[in-house]
């Protein structure tokens, strides 16, 4: 996925933008008319909603056992340290990172490929295909819980990491593929056949002159497809049985249906559980505002 | 568009480099791989779920296994209250879940699409529980609900309710408190996307709406309102499939109780499968469900007029 090079071989403009989407820095009123506490107030109010239980969890996890203190003070990392050895929690951020980022290669990818088909050919079976897409949207992975292990049983993946990545990305691809092959109709025609015009390859052209472009939208249907993978329980519930196999939602499942529940090994098992979305989320923040205005929603 | 239909028609002159490099193979080829996926891992097990519907199959009681013509879905219609009571309550479930956090969605999406200080970290901040899992918001709603150092102690401390209250145990309370707590992670969801569709509502209407002096509450019914239309129908469409199907949250957090109350469809389903073992019977249920999401999803397409309005 290199995507510094590229090298204006065409005298096509060099730029051409993706998003149309007009930045919100002139804002459509003058500043002055919306009075601030009308902003400020409501915002305040949610961001109670929203920070709160943040903070119970960061509390939990923090503060030592039996406490009921309202700040984390004195403050201990032995929950952490509990749950990342005893809980195995170690074990199971590695299988869940093995788990995203394989599903997140593999989304993108096979989305990149039906994507571009989608937005640039006209072929016999496309109509039927987008309407397989769509309507894949309404098949619930829940209730096929079944036949999939049925199948992953038949093709020896059960209790492997392989066959909580296949079900993620087949779960992911059709929205994915719809969202990027809206990105790509979004780069003009015209801009790649300049290229073939100087020579390069329906390949060569895609990677120099159109993957560029896409950067924003590959992002967030990448981050959306990573997410997803780390959060989602039910898979990796049903598909694997060894506690080394494991991934995190399960491992916080399993600490939330014991029978007394350890409240600070919960809270710290979540801290680890939350710590990188936040991370990717903090990242792609912005681009998920533009990488979905960019048509993907009108598209 | 042009080179589009090029590549269509059958092999075009020589002469045409782009028709050299393109072969008439090429779109099949680049969706192959997605379409082998999907027929593999979606279409099939769906083909499979249809076909033991009409089946008895319960691997436990393999002497009773073999074809059972719509048994299954008589039992389900006619014998089965469970069925019902939760199919009553998915329903509930979803059109409060849905039309809340459009509702909170959407005036949050209004709010941060202003121009203030400090509005990237707003942003940041209100939109972070889009990224938490239901596990992890399970896992958070069960430390502030419980009763021993949950919120209510802190209540109760300052003379609200009383010690020892257990929302998610109590069937009066459980299911406002999911409901919050499904909110808490859902509202993002809406925010985001009406947010991202606000970015693209031409400016000068919002001048010539000025100039001929409407109010603002006028500017967004008139303005705003019809421009998110479509973006609105096709986000609660898909979120309330999503919240239909979703049973991560209410599977860790109430594990359907207390006394089955808060069971949705899919709860139910799973457990028809997984502890039941009764494969045919819950494969007719979910037959069911499918029938009745694609039914829901069409009246509501048609009765909203998706993509119909402007342009």
């Amino acid at each position: 996925m290199s995507t510094k090079e590229a090298p204006a071989l065409a005298p096509a403009p060099a730029r051409v933008p993706v998003t149309k989407a007009p930045r919100p820095h002139h804002k459509r009123r003058t500043w002055d008319e919306v009075p601030r506490w009308q902003i400020y107030v409501p915002l305040s109010i949610y961001l109670l909603f929203t920070l709160i239980p943040f903070y119970w969890i960061l509390l939990f996890a923090l503060r030592p056992a039996g406490s009921s203190s309202l700040v984390p003070w004195p403050m201990t990392f032995e929950h952490f340290e509990k749950v990342w050895t005893e809980r195995e929690f170690g074990t199971y951020f590695q299988n869940s990172v093995l788990t995203g980022i394989a599903t997140l290669v593999l989304t993108t990818v096979v989305a990149l490929a039906g994507g571009y088909a989608l937005a640039r050919f006209d072929f016999r079976i496309k109509r039927a295909f987008m309407l397989a897409l769509l309507c894949s949207q309404f098949v619930p992975g829940a209730l096929l819980l079944v036949p999939l292990f049925q199948i992953f049983a038949e093709l020896k993946m059960i209790n492997s990491l392989g066959s909580v990545i296949i079900a993620e990305t087949v779960f992911q691809l059709p929205l994915s593929m719809i969202l990027i092959s809206g990105f790509i109709r979004n780069v003009p025609p015209s801009l790649e056949e300049a290229a073939w015009v100087d020579g390069c390859s329906r390949f060569t052209a895609f990677r120099i002159v159109v993957l560029p472009l896409l950067r924003p939208g590959l992002i967030a249907v990448g981050s959306f497809a990573f997410v997803h993978a780390w959060n989602h329980f039910l898979f990796a519930l049903m598909f694997l049985s060894d506690q080394s196999k494991q991934t995190i939602p399960v491992g916080l499942n399993s600490l939330m249906s014991a029978d007394s529940v350890d409240l600070g090994a919960l809270a710290a098992g979540g801290i680890i559980a939350a710590v990188p979305v936040v991370i990717v989320f903090a990242f792609i923040q912005k681009w998920l505002i533009t990488g979905f205005s960019a048509g993907a929603v009108k598209g | 568009m042009a080179q589009a239909a090029a590549v269509a028609k059958p092999p075009a002159p020589p002469r045409r480099r782009r028709a050299s490099a393109t072969p008439r193979r090429l779109p099949y080829l680049l969706i192959a791989p997605a379409a082998l996926l999907m027929l593999g891992f979606i279409a099939y097990p769906v083909i499979s779920v249809f076909y033991y519907s009409l089946q008895n199959y319960n691997p436990t009681k393999p002497w009773r296994n073999g074809y059972a013509g719509f048994d299954n879905f008589v039992h389900a219609f006619t014998d089965d209250p469970q069925f019902w009571d939760t199919l009553t309550f998915s329903a509930k479930w979803v059109v409060v879940e849905v039309g809340l956090q459009l509702l909170f969605g959407l005036a949050l999406a209004l709010i941060v699409n202003q121009t203030f200080v400090g509005r990237g970290l707003g942003r940041a901040l209100v939109f972070s529980p889009w990224a938490v899992s239901g596990v992890l918001t399970s896992a958070i709603w069960v430390l502030l609900y419980n009763s021993q150092t949950g919120i209510t102690r802190y209540l109760a401390d300052m003379g609200i309710g009383s010690y020892g209250t257990s929302w998610l145990s109590d069937t009066s309370t459980v299911f406002p408190a999911a409901v919050v707590a499904d909110l808490w992670r859902g509202v993002p969801f809406f925010a985001i996307l009406i947010l991202a569709d606000l970015q693209s509502v031409s400016k000068d209407l919002y001048e010539a709406a000025e100039v001929d002096g409407a109010s603002r509450l006028k500017q967004f019914w008139h303005i705003t309102l019809p421009h998110l239309k479509d973006a609105i129908v096709l986000s609660t469409l898909l979120r309330a499939v999503w919240e239909f199907n979703n049973v991560d949250l209410l599977y860790t957090l109430t594990g359907g109780g207390p006394a089955g109350e808060t069971t949705t469809l899919p709860l139910y389903i799973a457990h028809t499968s997984v502890d039941a073992h009764n494969f045919g019977y819950a494969s007719a249920l979910t037959t069911v469900a499918f029938v009745i999401l694609l039914f829901c999803s069409i009246v509501y397409l048609r009765l909203s007029k998706f993509g119909g309005g402007d342009k």
